[in-house]
């Protein structure tokens, strides 16, 4: 299979997704001659013309707003929030009204659109370019929210969010744009709300999404040579959350630790713990579980207090070796 | 100065010559007894919100339109089925001007099955999106922003179709305005903005909260062409939306109408008036569209009191009837209360 960039694997569903359905277009700033700012739409204006690659005054209100009407009438369109940070500009089109159209009008209304949106730290952009605002996204019965960590989970999911009835907030992490893997030219799909487990182990589960799947896989690596065995699982949506195999890893395993760069206060961990408190693999867990989250801090700017302020591999491994090692 | 005095045009007031100006506008007497009819229709549907609230038949709130039937009518006898309309929260008048059924309206507003969002929404939400009607706003200003994308849809799509948002003079203040005003001149989309200005949003009185009114100076800031019209005749208002939607239908790009008018219920149940005296309401009614329009009939012998009694009995038993089928209709199911968050 060829190895392409997860940058890449989203401008191929795009893409393709443009070719299938003419409904399908992209609406956004700078996404035309300037590509985008972390150039996910490199070329498709070339193809696609102006008409389907809408390039808007700096308006994210309107942008997201333009979205929903247009989605209400039968367009499939693909919004571009620069940085995830801005999509709380336009949280009044996409929460008041996109996320709860159908539902206020009596199940006859739909709102397929797709908001894509770079999110987190490691950028040295500072505190409002930076964000991880996926638990406010989460908390909205209409939207669902994705996070891929791979180019095989971007290009799969963005497939089937393009394809998807719904609102859709598409969370791509700007760190990994430029990471490889391999992506079928076949088209393929994955479902939403389905959860991928990113490595087996028996002794602890990992729920990490995003960047932070990485970093936990580093640091399975790692506690794999002391004898600790991990289990990583890739929520991949984030809502719907798949409680199911999260909850059948720990029954597994007996130990859960949820990561996210996210801040820790009411962070998404607080939804799987919860979750998985209330199904049977409660009753399997041999240590209390935990979650490691970003510092409630805005993003810093100065390199070392930005790392400082997320999750690393060593925080993950740190706190794997004390979960595993706590005794009741 | 910081606002003209809000006064649109009242010259034609007199204009005895209404069946020529109907001829012009391409109305006959029918269309013109129709009118009349549907803007009787709305005063009674509008009384009888009142009083169903009154008698503690409704569970939630609602925003009655009475007093601005000139708007509504003279807007509606002008749109076209194709044509998308986006509603603001007072918007009962609308609706019926639009065609809707006051059978499902009714019984939305009291929160029923049969309603036209199955008792979801309320008053504020009511929506038929298979008629192209996508729904009242509770958000004041929240289908300004809608509209530039359903703007660009119809361009995309290639349809002589336009989109028609309505909002009054309390939205023209939100931001968003000016975002949805520059995307839809800088790509020239069908968009058609309806400002009923009906001098308070809530409480606040437009000139207090405006840097400047009329409204219309600031499409005209973005290029596009606006008009400030006297919103209760709604002759006027007919001719003036005919001409708006015809320059956004032909591609000409947006449009802005402001209109002036008045609402005689407050705001919402919760208003007791204390921003506004009796006798400002009282010279509003001394303007009423319905009443002027009622005069010009009378004179060009259009209508009589008979007729005219003919039709508010009715416009009585349609309104009558709507609340019979509202009150017999069965309440929506609680073990359904989760369906319909995902498509």
């Amino acid at each position: 299979m060829p190895e392409i960039t997860y940058r890449e694997a989203i401008k191929n569903a795009m893409v393709e997704e443009m070719r299938r359905d003419e409904r399908v277009f992209l609406i956004g700033e700078d996404i035309g001659t300037y590509g985008g700012a972390f150039g996910v739409s490199a070329g498709m204006l070339e193809e696609f013309g102006p008409e389907r690659i809408v390039e808007t005054p700096i308006s994210e209100d309107a942008i997201i707003g333009a979205a929903a009407g247009a989605a209400m009438v039968g367009m499939r369109p693909i919004a571009e929030m620069m940085f995830m940070d801005f999509i709380l500009l336009a949280l009044e089109p996409l929460v008041n009204q996109a996320a709860k159209a159908r539902y206020m009008f009596g199940g006859k209304a739909t709102v397929p659109m797709v908001v894509r949106m770079p999110g987190g730290s490691g950028t040295g952009a500072a505190a409002q370019h930076s964000q991880s605002l996926e638990t406010i996204l989460m908390h909205i019965p209409g939207i669902k929210v994705v996070a891929p960590s791979t180019p095989y989970d971007a290009k799969g999911l963005l497939v089937s969010s393009i394809r998807d009835a719904n609102p859709i907030c598409f969370v791509e992490h700007k760190l990994l744009y430029k990471t490889k893997g391999e992506v079928p030219d076949e088209e393929y799909s994955i479902p939403l709300g389905v959860a991928d487990i990113k490595r087996e182990g028996t002794d602890i589960t990992v729920v990490a999404s995003g960047i932070m799947v990485h970093k936990s896989l580093e640091a399975a690596e790692t506690l794999a040579e002391e004898g600790i065995s991990v289990e990583v699982v890739d929520p991949r949506t984030l809502r719907p959350l798949d409680v199911d195999t999260i909850s059948k890893s720990v029954k597994k395993t007996g130990r859960l630790l949820v990561v996210h760069e996210a801040v820790k206060t009411a962070g998404w961990a607080g939804e799987v713990m919860a979750s998985v408190s209330e199904t049977p693999a409660w009753d399997y867990l041999d240590a209390p579980m935990r979650r490691l989250a970003g510092k409630d801090v805005p993003i810093p700017y100065n390199r070392e207090l930005e790392l400082a302020a997320v999750p690393q591999v060593e925080d993950i491994v740190e706190e794997i070796r004390a979960i595993v090692q706590y005794r009741y | 100065m910081r606002s003209e005095n809000l006064n649109a045009n009242y010259d034609n007031e007199k204009t005895e010559d209404v069946l020529k100006k109907a001829d012009v506008l391409g109305l006959s007497k029918e269309d013109l007894i129709d009118m009349y009819k549907t803007m009787i229709q709305i005063r009674l549907f509008e009384e009888m919100a009142d009083k169903l609230y009154a008698l503690g038949k409704v569970h939630g709130t609602m925003h009655l339109s009475a007093g601005q039937e000139g708007v509504a009518v003279g807007t509606g006898t002008v749109m076209q089925k194709v044509d998308y309309l986006l509603n603001h929260h007072r918007g009962h008048g609308h609706f019926i001007a639009s065609g809707a059924d006051v059978n499902k309206m009714m019984a939305e507003f009291l929160g029923k099955e049969t309603g036209y969002c199955k008792g979801r929404g309320g008053s504020m939400h009511i929506a038929d999106v298979e008629a192209n009607n996508l729904g009242a706003n509770g958000i004041v200003g929240g289908g300004i922003h809608l509209a530039a994308g359903v703007g660009l849809a119809i361009k995309m799509m290639k349809e002589p179709r336009v989109v028609l948002v309505i909002f009054g003079d309390g939205a023209a203040n939100q931001g968003i305005l000016h975002e949805s005003f520059n995307m839809s001149a800088i790509w020239d989309l069908p968009v058609v903005y309806l400002c009923e200005n009906n001098h308070y949003g809530m409480s606040a009185d437009v000139t207090r909260v405006s840097s400047k009114v009329p409204f219309k100076g600031r499409a005209e800031a973005h290029g596009i062409p606006g008009y400030f019209i006297d919103g209760n005749d709604v002759l006027a208002v007919h001719e003036t939306m005919k001409e708006a939607v015809e320059h956004a239908r032909s591609g000409k790009g947006p449009v802005f109408v402001e209109t002036e008018t008045y609402r005689y219920f407050g705001h919402s149940k919760s208003d007791r008036n204390l921003y506004r005296t009796k006798e400002e309401i009282q010279a509003w009614k001394e303007k009423d569209p319905i009443g002027r329009f009622e005069t010009l009939l009378i004179e060009a012998k259009v209508l009589n009191d008979k007729a005219i009694k003919e039709i508010y009995q009715e416009m009585s038993q349609v309104i009558d009837e709507a609340v019979a089928f509202a009150e017999n209709s069965p309440e929506p199911d609680p073990s359904e209360v989760t369906e319909w968050v995902y498509a």
